[in-house]
């Protein structure tokens, strides 16, 4: 398990130059095993968002070390040509809004990524419907984004993360629109795919409904997290 | 791989037709106005066709008789039928006048043409009704595009004309529908004076000492009667006989007629190049400011549809979707805007549009064919926008802050 997963190490990121730069991140450690579920916690402008962007690839940070499965993907500079494939083929992203494609059928909002990477549709779609069966969606495969209901718009987004089997899944406050019986459906949900898909999961929150679900908490402040026990309550 | 494009046309169809069918109406009416143009061109080569010439004999250093004001006196014909290489040779006037029929009036080219048979050149070839004028006086074939009928009678100024024959497709180079008459009636009809002014111009002549002389009786007579008569037409057209070259015979003419000859395509390069140039400018002008107020609604349309997609292109980037597959989808949209435009126009520019305008509307295949290429270029053209703003986005903004 110590060879999967997520860690990182020493993370730095500085926004801007000179007089006006900002210290996002001071030094971040962090290691999230397959399988596992943890919270990632901290007030506003703690660097929350800014640490998801750097794992996500989509901003590159200013120092230190992110290793992904088996793979270092940044060692004081990038260590991966693609990043839009290892977007694609490594993180699964469930937004804090399900940010679903309007004019794609609930299927194909899912199975645009395996098609995105080559697989053909038929494929692509049957990998979509079997997660709707596990996410309890399955009779609204064929409608449109827009005639869902929050809670199933949240699966199908959550469907999305999961569908090219990503090594890690970055959730940024995904349960914030949910009332608190489906906030902690969707964190059950969470576990039960990162226990199934062997996934590692980073949720981050500040959700009261759900932080107790943690076994393991990531406190952020000021650009550097401490380590927690959660409680780990049963949902 | 599904198309995103198709995909999100058919969830937004409403705005792609109506905005394709405004674009359409914009579509047609360019079309249409190549068409125009396409048709005066037509035109011109009908009147030319239809006048059976080979050679246009007019006045010394004019572009007559379309272009500018001919004239030669009215027995040149007959030299010009004595050179070598001239089959038949006749005159010929043209007048744009108004026509008078019962209570309406309607603008035509009135042609006279010489006493003779069918295929003489200046008669229409064809007839779809009635005859040809075969008395010399008081007789006309007329277009049918003038609104007139077998029977009807016709006034040219203060004579009466029955219209004896219809043709089809005789026009001047204005789209002005053809209405023939006896040469002798057109000569009068060209010159002719109201009875005020002949009074008028009797008295000044004889007031001249030098017309009305005592000694000279018949003097007076004789001028006046000459003033009131008219021995010019606008031109001779000349068909050539059979194994002559038409450069040649003019040639020789020119030489010896001191007149000035034009063969077949001078004509046309006459009609074309010249009297039309300024239709031409203006239209051509028309298509340059259709296309570009065509490329800003598009371009408008498609950007506005593309910043209501910011966040679906920054999910989509950050899932990992290739700038290649997000300039598609924005180019294929135009694209299908511009497509829908264009058979909305060509189906309005065909349907509607070509059958109320008044001028001839003639819609060539290629004019079509290069219309639908400029739609396409013009579409891609104005996709860049908003290419380059989707570019711009991004990935991150679709975790947020
Ligand atoms: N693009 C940016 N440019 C400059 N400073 C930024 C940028 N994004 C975030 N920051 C700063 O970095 C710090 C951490 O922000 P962020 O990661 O968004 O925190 P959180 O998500 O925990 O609210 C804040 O001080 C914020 O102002
Ligand atoms: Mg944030």
């Amino acid at each position: 398990m110590a060879d999967k997963g997520i860690r990182i190490e020493g993370l730095k990121k500085r926004y801007g130059k000179g007089d006006t730069a900002v210290d996002a991140l001071k030094g971040v450690d962090m290691q999230v095993a397959s399988g596992e579920v943890v919270g990632l916690i901290g007030p506003s402008g703690s660097g929350k968002s800014t640490l998801l962007k750097c794992l996500g690839a989509v901003i590159e940070p200013t120092a230190g070390r992110m290793i992904l499965g088996d793979e270092v993907i940044y060692d004081g500079g990038w260590k991966v040509k693609d990043l839009r494939a290892l977007r694609r083929d490594k993180i699964g992203f469930i937004f804090q809004a399900p940010y679903l494609i309007p004019f794609l059928d609930v299927t194909d909002n899912v199975a645009l990524l395996p098609m995105l990477a080559g697989v053909p549709n038929r494929e692509a779609r049957k990998q979509a419907l079997e997660l709707f069966k596990a996410l309890d969606v399955e009779n609204r495969a064929k409608a449109m984004p827009s005639q869902l209901s929050g809670g199933e718009q949240q699966r199908v987004a959550i469907a999305r993360g999961l569908v090219n089997r990503p090594p890690v899944i970055l959730a940024d406050e995904p349960t914030a629109p949910l009332d608190s019986e489906r906030a902690l459906a969707v964190i059950r949900i969470l576990n039960e795919m990162a226990r199934q898909f062997e996934t590692a999961i980073i949720v981050v929150t500040h959700d009261e409904k759900i932080i107790p679900t943690f076994k393991r908490i990531y406190h952020i402040r000021d650009g550097v997290t401490y380590e927690e026990a959660g409680q780990g309550r049963d949902f | 791989m599904i198309s995103l494009a198709g995909r999100d046309i058919m969830h937004a169809w409403g705005k792609f037709v109506f905005t394709g069918m405004g674009l359409g109406l914009l579509i047609g009416i360019t079309l249409s106005m190549a068409g125009i143009y396409r048709g005066m061109v037509d035109d011109g080569k009908a009147l030319l066709d239809n006048s059976g010439a080979d050679l246009w004999v007019v006045q010394k250093d004019t572009l007559g008789p379309y272009a500018e004001p001919s004239s030669i006196f009215d027995d040149a014909w007959r030299g010009i039928l004595g050179m070598p290489g001239v089959a038949r040779a006749a005159n010929v006037t043209y007048l744009t006048m108004q026509v008078r029929q019962g209570e309406r009036d309607v603008r035509t080219l009135v042609t006279g043409v010489t006493p003779g048979g069918p295929g003489t050149p200046g008669w229409p070839p064809y007839l779809v009704a009635g005859r040809q004028i075969t008395r010399g006086h008081y007789e006309a074939v007329a277009d049918i595009a003038t609104g007139f009928a077998l029977g009807d009678r016709l006034q040219i100024r203060r004579n009466h004309y029955i219209v004896v024959g219809l043709t089809r497709r005789m026009v001047s180079s204005g789209g002005d529908p053809m209405v023939f008459i006896p040469l002798k009636d057109a000569q009068e009809a060209q010159f002719l004076k109201d009875n005020d002014a002949i009074r008028q111009q009797r008295r000044r002549t004889a007031a001249n000492p030098a017309f009305n002389r005592p000694q000279v009786p018949d003097l007076l007579n004789a001028v006046i009667a000459s003033q009131s008569t008219n021995a010019y037409v606008n031109a001779v057209l000349v068909q050539i006989e059979a194994g002559h070259d038409a450069n040649e015979v003019a040639e020789s003419i020119r030489r010896w007629k001191r007149l000035t000859v034009y063969t077949r395509s001078q004509m046309e390069e006459i009609l074309i190049g010249k009297l039309i140039a300024t239709s031409a400018r203006q239209i051509f002008m028309f298509l340059v400011i259709l296309s570009i107020v065509s490329a800003a609604i598009v371009a408008f349309i498609i950007y506005t549809l593309t910043l209501g997609k910011i966040r679906e292109i920054a999910v989509l980037k950050l899932i990992g979707t290739k700038n290649r597959t997000i300039v598609s989808l924005i180019m294929q949209q135009s694209i299908a805007l511009g497509l829908i435009g264009f058979v909305v126009g060509k189906i309005t520019a065909t349907l509607v549009m070509a059958p109320i305008f008044p001028k001839y509307v003639l819609l060539e295949p290629l004019d079509s064919l290069i219309g639908f290429g400029a739609v396409v270029v013009i579409c891609i053209l104005a996709s860049i926008i908003a290419i380059r703003a989707a570019l711009r986005v991004d990935p991150a903004e679709a975790i947020g802050g």
